[in-house]
């Protein structure tokens, strides 16, 4: 299949980019997560991506590389979506932060860390967003007890 | 000319429990604690159609200081759990909580990190309304439960509580 958008970041970044698919009108590109700046900053200078519509992870537990960074992006200018995707290693869960690019992942990077531990190097405040201080772990983790709660205050009973 | 001219200059005598439990039970002021979805079916409770004032508890105070129902619904999570303490606590007696929908009631279908399976585990509970969310006809099923509720207290109950 040939993509436009896919075909432009294979050209433009041979090394970096692992796999793609595309699924019904929605493409995916895997890449290494030591490329995501220079993916990211390309797709927002060159080719038009000018909102990050949501940057989220996912824990695919027994597997190594454990997690996976997901960032939806979107151009108002010429109406396309793209998704990225960066594999994530649990002993070097660290990907570089996309805040100076879009400021609306700020908080969204504040979630995964908070959800999954990853953390974001160069994040200007990287602190938990859901959960209260004092919380220990990372809820959405698979190895984080299913039920496991935390309670602020003593329970009755 | 009402009824009460029939009495002419005349007096009633009746039990004080009676006189302060029939002017609590249909004069509650509401403490709504919404934090979810149920809030949609406790809007629609207080509009007209359903119109919770003909049960004379239409009024809501947005200050815990000056109401007597707290009405909690929606989900509780562990990081708000502190926040219903405190405003339960600002209440004063006589007071009463209502658990409005089944999250409020045992955490509902969350049973997670996150969520309080229950209000009761933070503070006493009078009424459970379930449902997700409960109809307008459960709600008002739920307070006419509370007025025959308040209405077999003794005033001396609330005293030492
Ligand atoms: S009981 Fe159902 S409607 Fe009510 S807050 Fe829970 S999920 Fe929402």
């Amino acid at each position: 299949m040939n993509s436009y958008l896919l075909e432009t970041i294979r050209t433009k970044f041979p090394d970096a980019v692992l796999e793609t698919h595309a699924f019904r009108g929605d493409e995916t590109a895997v890449i290494r997560k030591e490329a995501l700046a220079g993916v990211a900053s390309f797709l927002k200078a060159e080719l038009g991506f000018d909102f990050l519509m949501d940057l989220t992870a996912a824990d695919y537990l027994p597997r190594d590389p454990r997690f996976e960074l997901v960032c939806h992006f979107y151009s108002s200018k010429h109406n396309y979506r793209l998704r990225l995707k960066c594999p994530v290693y649990s002993d070097d869960a660290t990907v570089v932060s996309l805040t100076p690019l879009w400021a609306g992942a700020n908080w969204f990077e504040r979630e995964v860390y908070d959800m999954f531990g990853i953390k974001f190097e160069g994040h200007p405040d990287l602190r938990r967003i859901l959960m209260y201080d004092g919380f220990e772990g990372h809820p959405l983790r698979k190895d984080y007890p299913l039920k496991k709660r935390q309670p602020r205050i003593p329970h009755r009973e | 000319m009402g009824l009460e001219t029939a009495f002419g200059h005349s007096y009633l005598t009746t039990r004080l429990d009676e006189a302060v439990n029939w002017a609590r039970k249909y004069s509650f002021f509401n403490y709504p604690f919404v934090t979810a979805c149920c809030g949609m079916e406790f809007m629609s409770t207080f509009a007209s159609t359903y119109d919770i004032s003909r049960f004379g508890a239409e009024y809501p105070r947005f200050s815990p200081r000056q109401a007597d129902v707290l009405f909690v619904v929606g989900t509780v999570n562990e990081k708000l759990a502190p926040v219903l303490k405190r405003v339960y606590d600002q209440m004063c007696e006589p007071k009463w909580v209502v658990s409005f929908g089944v999250c409020a009631t045992s955490g509902g279908f969350y049973d997670n990190y996150a969520t309080v399976q229950g209000i009761d585990k933070i503070i006493p509970v009078d009424i459970y309304i379930p449902g997700c969310p409960p109809r307008p006809e459960a709600v008002l099923d739920g307070l006419i439960k509370l007025q025959q509720k308040v209405s077999k207290e003794s005033v001396l109950d609330r005293k030492y509580r």
